[in-house]
């Protein structure tokens, strides 16, 4: 085995984050990291490159116990972690990243471009990765940043590599051009760890795998042998036959309407659909299909250069998202700490943020009122937080995720745009994110569901509406397959 | 226990203050004075009073680095209108409203054109200050009536009347960042103004707003600093920004915005104070104090940035 990690524990002050980790990893193969947020991947991988020192625990390295004091230290024995958020420099070009801290100096500590380009190329030829060792890496793709880092892991010749969520904000394409890659090491007798959320991807890229449970290793085989439910049920402890189920209702009335919708900037074309209450619209396509451009447009951030929204059957201006908001229309986004939620400020404050109307009289705030309303509604959405006066940022995922989703509640918005709502959130979470959506339909919310997991949008959607090139291509029942949507998504206009 | 430490840390400026008022009342028999703490107070009053309108404009992701002038040209405009005969409680309103309209401008501007704050206020520094320069031909206003000295320097029920026009000021800009719809949205803007913007928040109004309220504090804090002078000087108040941004930033203020406290900046604004007024007590010259306040600033920030790190 290239690396064995027995029994290891790791205490954070007093909150224990690994009671039994367990995992090998042989030369040549992909091994799949899986565990909910908290089950211990993230601090396993910290202690595996240095960043973090283990309480016990035996670690071999082609069968040697070693230790480890420092990132510095794993990389020189040969193992290097591959970020999952791009820590590059964005004005420097390809080649500096690469070589980045490690520069070949001459006399006086000059840095000689020329010759770090050189490498660079040699290198990405070697890999045969789509890359130019000059452009900037602020011009690069998701992707491309994602290959950066991938050659800053390998330039100096490591024997294990470390993707942690590689493909999270990736197209398809560009996740199929990471796999490629991840092959290509593998063929090359490197081993990799591959931390995913996404269960689609598993079999298309793993050789074993090793499920993590609240910090103990509950399960570690071969991928082949073991079906996808038993290992979600590996993740998270309990049958999960439920967490896709949903009862369908007969939709009601329109409530948003959107007529042969246009945005040139966008490169949105003639779109209309319907929206009806008590109905979840799935919707998926291809990254840059114009999915989160049209939920911008309805929303009011990009200004519409044709078409007509109507709201009820009324026709509504909408301009700015403030007359989407005042209009019943919440935007769920797909990067909630960017654009959903003020980090810093405590759950109650970003749950009245939309309506702050409700807890106010004559410009003052009812603080009594505003904790109140905000404990109620977390604990109807099962928050879990020590209190409301916690600061959002500190939350996890799924409970970010639910704060946000609080702030519509709490507008009483009854239109719901949701671009991409379980990105970056594990499946426990995720199965209650579904769960509130559910509620959301029966209670009468008409929803737009904006996904790139397509077994989810097969679960959850009552029909789902394909986009591809800024127009939507199709629409599909919710028993349709993938391969249905796929060629949606896909085809040529000429076929 | 988290929770305890974060409350020991949020207290970190306050027993600094605490400790550096002990150890001057030991070190000089003059500090506890009546006559010394009363001439504190007024010194404070105008760096706190600036301060004050700074916290809002910096919690809501702002910056006004045009401050100084601000005071400048509103002591200046308001002491103008005094030598012309307007009674004094109108020649203090104008100064004040010449703040409004000078903290409006600037609001107007970073959320219409959309410029950082800092760039657009660096550029009000220039022109507030070049406006005050050519309405007075570079020449301070000498003419005022005695009676306005009594902002600055008169006592109410003997206390300072500027320490009642603070507490006044305090209690007020408290009550917004904490009780008003106004103070919610500058933190919610500070914090994230994308989320703000799309949680329907109309944005652009409170950003005018928070620099209008900034601006009046400021031109207050001209009319006291005119009336401690007994003259509208169109030079008046340069380089203050960096004394208020500096109250804020110890008191626990962020310049990413969504973190600042009343109670924080005036412990800010006192610590400078105390430490100006201990360095004069204890004959340590000018130029050393320049050195201390500059890197009493770095140490603040760096405490309180290692407190956020391990918070995170």
């Amino acid at each position: 085995m290239l690396l064995e990690l027995q029994d290891i524990h790791k205490k954070y002050g007093g909150v224990t984050a690994l009671r039994s980790g367990n995992l090998s990893v042989a030369a040549g193969e992909v091994h799949l990291l899986l565990g909910e947020n908290g089950a211990g991947k993230s601090t396993l991988m910290k202690i595996v490159a240095g960043v973090v020192e283990r309480d016990s625990g035996r670690m071999l390295w082609n069968g040697n116990e070693f230790f480890l004091r420092s990132p510095s230290e794993a990389a020189a024995i040969g193992i290097a972690m591959v970020n999952q958020e791009s820590l590059l420099a964005p004005h420097m070009s390809v080649a500096e990243n690469i070589f980045l801290g490690r520069e070949d100096r001459g006399a006086f500590g000059w840095v000689n471009r020329r010759r770090i380009v050189h490498k660079a190329r040699r290198l990405i030829e070697q890999y045969g990765f789509p890359l130019n060792a000059e452009s900037r890496v602020d011009r690069l793709s998701p992707a491309g940043r994602q290959l950066v880092e991938i050659c800053r892991a390998i330039h100096h010749g490591s024997s294990l590599l470390i993707f942690d969520e590689p493909t999270s904000s990736l197209s398809d394409t560009e996740t199929q051009q990471v796999f490629r890659i991840v092959r290509d090491l593998k063929a090359r007798n490197m081993g990799i760890i591959y931390i995913t959320h996404r269960m689609d991807e598993l079999r298309a890229i793993g050789d074993r795998v090793t499920v993590l449970r609240d910090g103990n290793t509950v399960h570690t085989g071969n991928l082949a042998d073991i079906p996808t439910d038993r290992l979600i049920q590996h993740m998270v402890g309990r049958e999960v036959s439920a967490i896709y189920e949903r009862e369908h209702l007969i939709p009601g009335a329109p409530a948003l309407e959107v007529r042969d919708l246009s945005v040139r900037r966008s490169r949105l074309k003639n779109i209309s659909f319907v929206l009806r209450k008590g109905e979840i619209t799935g919707m998926a396509g291809l990254i840059g299909a114009g999915r989160t451009e049209l939920c911008r447009a309805v929303f009011g951030i990009d200004p519409i250069d044709s078409g007509t929204i109507l709201i009820k059957g009324d026709a509504a201006r909408i301009r700015t998202p403030r007359d989407a908001v005042k209009r019943g229309i919440a935007l769920v986004t797909e990067d909630r700490q960017i654009s959903g939620l003020a980090l810093r400020l405590p759950i109650a404050a970003n749950v009245t943020m939309a309506n702050v109307e409700r807890i106010s009289r004559f410009g003052f705030l009812d603080l009594k009122k505003q904790n109140r309303l905000a404990a109620e509604l977390g604990h109807k959405l099962r928050l879990k937080s020590a209190s409301t006066a916690q600061p959002a940022g500190t939350l996890s995922g799924g409970n970010q995720q639910k704060v946000v989703i609080a702030k519509w509640l709490f507008r009483d918005a009854e239109i719901f745009l949701f671009d991409e709502p379980t990105r970056g959130i594990d499946i426990g979470a995720k199965a209650e994110v579904f769960e509130l959506m559910s509620e959301l339909a029966r209670s009468g919310a008409a929803i737009l569901m904006v996904s790139s997991e397509l077994p989810e949008l097969l679960h959850v959607a009552d029909r789902i509406l394909v986009m591809r090139q800024g127009r939507i291509s199709g629409e599909l029942p919710r028993n349709s397959t993938q391969e249905q949507i796929m060629n949606l998504a896909v085809m040529d206009s000429a076929a | 226990m988290k929770l305890n430490s974060r409350v020991t840390q949020k207290l970190l400026p306050f027993v600094s203050l605490i400790v550096l008022f002990i150890a001057l009342s030991i070190t000089s028999p003059y500090f506890l004075t009546a006559n010394n703490l009363a001439s504190v107070a007024r010194q404070t009053a105008v760096f706190n009073t600036m301060a004050l309108g700074m916290t809002i404009v910096i919690v809501s992701g702002g910056i006004d680095l045009s401050v100084g002038s601000i005071l400048g040209l509103s002591g200046l405009v308001g002491t103008m209108a005094l030598e012309r005969g307007y009674p004094i409680p109108v020649g203090v309103l104008i100064g004040l409203l010449v703040g409004t309209a000078c903290g409006f401008a600037n609001g107007l501007m970073v959320a219409k054109l959309r410029i950082p704050p800092f760039v657009v206020t660096l550029g009000t520094l220039g022109i507030f200050r070049g406006l005050a320069l050519i309405i007075s031909n570079g020449l301070p206003v000498h003419r005022i009536p005695p009676g306005f000295s009594f902002l600055g320097e008169g006592n109410l029920l003997g206390v300072p009347f500027v320490v009642w026009m603070l507490v006044i000021c305090a209690v007020a800009v408290h009550v917004i960042l904490e009780h008003t719809r106004l103070g919610r949205y500058a933190f919610a803007i500070g914090s994230n103004k994308i989320a703000s913007l799309y949680a329907g928040i109309p944005v652009d109004f409170h950003v005018m707003a928070v620099y209008a309220i900034g601006g009046t504090l400021t031109g207050l804090a001209g009319m006291v600093e005119a009336s401690r002078l007994m003259t509208g000087q169109p030079t008046a108040g340069q380089g203050y920004e960096l004394q208020a941004i500096a109250a804020v930033v110890i008191g626990g203020g962020s310049l990413n915005g969504g973190e600042g406290s009343v109670v924080g900046t005036l412990i800010g604004a006192f610590i400078m104070g105390l430490l100006s007024n201990g360095a004069d007590l204890l004959n340590i010259s000018n130029y050393w104090q320049q050195v201390i306040i500059g890197a009493v600033i770095i140490l603040a920030v760096t405490l309180d940035e290692l407190r956020k790190r391990r918070a995170a």
